[in-house]
């Protein structure tokens, strides 16, 4: 039964797929045919400063450096640019997808990238920084020495893959950011002890957070490229012509020099790619499946570590909401008007707000009062969303207790107390068992949402992972098949229970 | 019966439900091992004569006296005065009412437990000496709705009697049962008055009430029309 399901998944995914790569393909086509007088490029404006981001003037225009690429190589092609807004973490995918023609948005050329997609000539050269507080600068001037200690980043990052590196070599902690800015504010709080990220990204980190520093030996050297779908190398081609011919006549040099991002790296970097001209940047796309499956081996316990978290955090937040519901609805069953009130409103003002919110406010907002752990912030958080939609349910249920076995209760001396606790209660519980399982289910899921304030559970490892191997076929697959395992025995337990307690 | 003393003493009851006068006047008496049938059409007060008595509706005037507790107009009796007033009362209501959730013999002993603060062994084996005394003991583990209509109310008078409460009220008792039923649950009731057990039951079948009343009080429109023996 559960193969079979597994099984039904596996093709739903393969369809889709395939669908994608049909449409892209289409789309691709009907644009050739159109004649195309505009070149979509695709970046991630809440990246920010200096890379894309909205115009402070006008904040319907994208301005950056990356603006500036875009413009340059559309010039070169006779073509309008025309900006495309996409997350970054999702930036593989959609250009994979076909929804613009090339990504520029500081992304990495990194090996995963190399297998999966076409990829420009690097056009700028970066070194990962280490960011420390100014007060350990010097305690911690390497990896080496963050030995246990928490150091931020951002996922899918060349940063990313040195931190895990250096978790196996020295046994610091990664801790993975969906963006680039709360890493150093929690760096500057104490949350985490050091932050790698590359040098753009520190230097306006450090400029932002008084009291960080960037410690001065680089820890690796990366390069920013343009990434294409793998089978449109024709225009990859056209694009490096571009991109060459910027580097020797100085354009890209003034380029940099008008955003301050030129030094002495990106001369030698120039040469070294003019000088693999006619050889550059040949694709292996040979043994990419032979890498799928590796990469699953090597990510498989990750995943199942991640469906851990997931689980502990789904267990512990439910336990605390069903108590917390429990409170909440006796409150308005038997309270004051006033608490009755109090309640109301806060049930209310929960589940009117988005959980995203109420992450960020529990986490960020109030990091100034108290610094509560990502983990721990992520359970309250949890918890006291689903109290409110619990203390509904127990609510109702409560109700729907028939009064007839209230009034026995009455005649029989019990106290309402009592009767809570030995009938009403119980009785409710059983009826409140089928909304409860479904909550927990969605709990389940919800709690992929905590990877905003940096837990890394099933779904956000699953995103590592698919970015990593630079496809969602695999890891998607593997991820459903495992929040499934985690739910469908318990929808079983929770059927089996309620067949054993069926009321009269 | 001269020498018997007063169990019950109501006096010029007034029930309101809402604010409609559903039980106007009412007084009756009933002594120690009596018992009373209470007749009248559906919506003539019967029910809510009965529901007074267990301090589940608040009376608006007169007062009720249960084995020396009185009631008088006023909120839904509270605190003392209602452990006080349950310890004296049992009610066996028309469509049982058993704790759904539990075994027979647990809806027995639950309130000699936790309300009389019996061991739970003592109170179990009370609870089947009860059930068995009423011929269902071999119903003990069945739940609620695995009962039929009368094994269902025969665990609810043993729920009640658990508590001994020197008054015994049922509310329309052979609502459920078929004629053979009927004439056991008559035998019972007479059986428990017998042995000194106030009862007053609620109940439009006169068949019912001449196989085993005492005394008929006959409700009409919220007052009392008629008192009379039976036989």
């Amino acid at each position: 039964m559960q193969r079979a399901v597994l099984a039904a998944l596996l093709v739903c995914v393969a369809l889709a797929s395939s669908a994608g790569i049909l449409s892209a393909q289409q789309s691709q086509a009907a644009r050739a045919l159109s004649g195309a007088p505009e070149l979509r490029w695709g970046g991630d404006a809440e990246g920010g400063e200096p890379f894309v981001y909205a115009d402070p003037s006008d904040p319907l225009r994208v301005v950056g450096f990356e603006v500036d690429i875009a413009a340059i190589l559309a010039r070169g092609l006779d073509r309008t640019p025309r900006f495309i807004q996409v997350a970054f973490t999702s930036i593989d995918a959609e250009v994979m997808r076909g929804d613009f023609d090339v990504g520029l948005s500081g992304i990495e050329g990194l090996p995963a990238r190399t297998a999966r997609l076409a990829l420009t000539v690097p056009y700028y050269a970066f070194r990962e920084m280490l960011t420390v507080r100014q007060a350990d600068g010097a305690r911690f001037r390497t990896l080496a020495d963050l030995r246990g200690r928490r150091v931020a980043t951002l996922g899918a990052t060349l940063a990313y893959e040195l931190l895990q590196q250096a978790q196996t070599d020295y046994g610091v902690i990664p801790i993975v950011y969906e963006d680039d800015v709360h890493p150093y504010s929690d760096l500057a709080i104490g949350r985490v002890d050091g932050v790698l990220l590359d040098q753009v990204l520190a230097e306006r980190g450090v400029r932002r957070n008084p009291g960080l520093m960037n410690e001065p030996q680089p820890v690796g050297m990366g390069r920013y490229v343009g990434i294409l779908a793998p089978g449109n190398t024709a225009l990859r081609d056209r694009l490096n012509d571009i991109l060459k011919q910027a580097m020797r006549d100085g354009t890209l040099e003034a380029l940099f020099r008008k955003w301050k991002l030129w030094n002495d790296d990106q001369p030698a970097l120039y040469a070294q790619v003019l000088a693999e001209e006619g050889s550059a940047a040949k694709v292996p796309q040979s043994n990419a499946e032979l890498d799928v499956w590796q990469a699953t081996r090597r990510y498989f316990p990750a995943l199942l570590r991640a469906a851990g978290i997931t689980l502990a955090l789904s267990c512990g937040s439910m336990a605390f909401a069903v108590l917390l519901g429990i409170l909440i609805a006796s409150g308005r069953v038997y309270g004051a008007p006033l608490l009755r009130g109090v309640l109301t409103g806060y049930v209310e003002v929960v589940r009117g707000t988005p959980l995203l919110l109420q992450l960020f406010v529990i986490y960020f907002g109030v990091a100034a009062l108290v610094q509560l752990p990502a983990f721990l912030a992520a359970l309250i958080s949890l918890a006291l969303n689903y109290a409110a939609y619990e203390s509904e349910i127990y609510r109702g249920a409560l109700e729907a207790v028939p009064v007839g076995q209230l009034e026995a209760a009455r005649t029989l001396g019990f106290s309402d107390a009592q009767t809570l606790r030995l009938i009403r209660g119980p009785q409710a519980f059983r009826l409140a068992l089928a909304p409860m399982t479904n909550d927990f289910v969605a709990l389940l899921k919800d709690s992929s949402l905590v990877s905003v304030i940096t837990v890394v559970e099933l779904t956000k490892e699953t995103s590592i992972f698919a970015a990593n191997i630079g496809s969602w076929v695999v890891p998607g697959a593997l991820c459903a098949a495992l929040y499934l395992a985690l739910s469908l025995p318990l929808a079983r337990l929770a059927r089996r229970l309620e067949r054993g307690w069926r009321p009269a | 019966m001269a020498t018997s003393v007063s169990v019950l003493d109501v006096t010029d009851l007034q029930v309101h439900r809402g604010p409609r006068l559903v039980v106007r006047d009412v007084s009756f008496a009933a002594e120690r091992g009596e018992l009373l049938a209470l007749m009248g059409a559906s919506g003539s007060g019967k029910t809510t004569v009965l529901r007074a008595l267990a301090g589940l509706d608040p009376i608006s005037g007169g007062a009720i006296t249960i084995d020396g507790v009185t009631m008088r107009a006023g909120g839904r009796p509270r605190g003392a005065l209602l452990r006080e007033l349950h310890r004296r009362v049992g009610m066996v209501f028309q469509f049982h009412h058993l704790f759904a959730h539990m075994t027979a013999l647990d809806n027995v002993a639950l309130a000699p437990v936790h309300v009389q603060g019996q061991s739970h062994a003592h109170a179990q084996s009370r609870a089947r000496a009860l059930l068995a005394s009423l011929g269902v003991a071999h119903r003990a583990d069945a739940r609620p709705h695995e009962l039929s209509g009368g094994e269902a109310q025969r665990v609810a008078i043993a729920r009640a009697l658990a508590m001994e409460p020197p008054l015994l009220l049922m509310d329309e008792p052979t609502a459920s049962l078929d004629p053979a039923r009927r004439d056991d649950l008559a035998a019972t009731l007479t059986t428990l008055a017998s042995e000194g057990r106030t009862i007053v039951v609620a109940s439009h079948d006169g068949d019912f009430i001449k196989a085993c009343a005492h005394r008929t009080l006959v409700m009409n429109d919220g007052r009392l029309v008629n008192d009379a023996l039976p036989r």
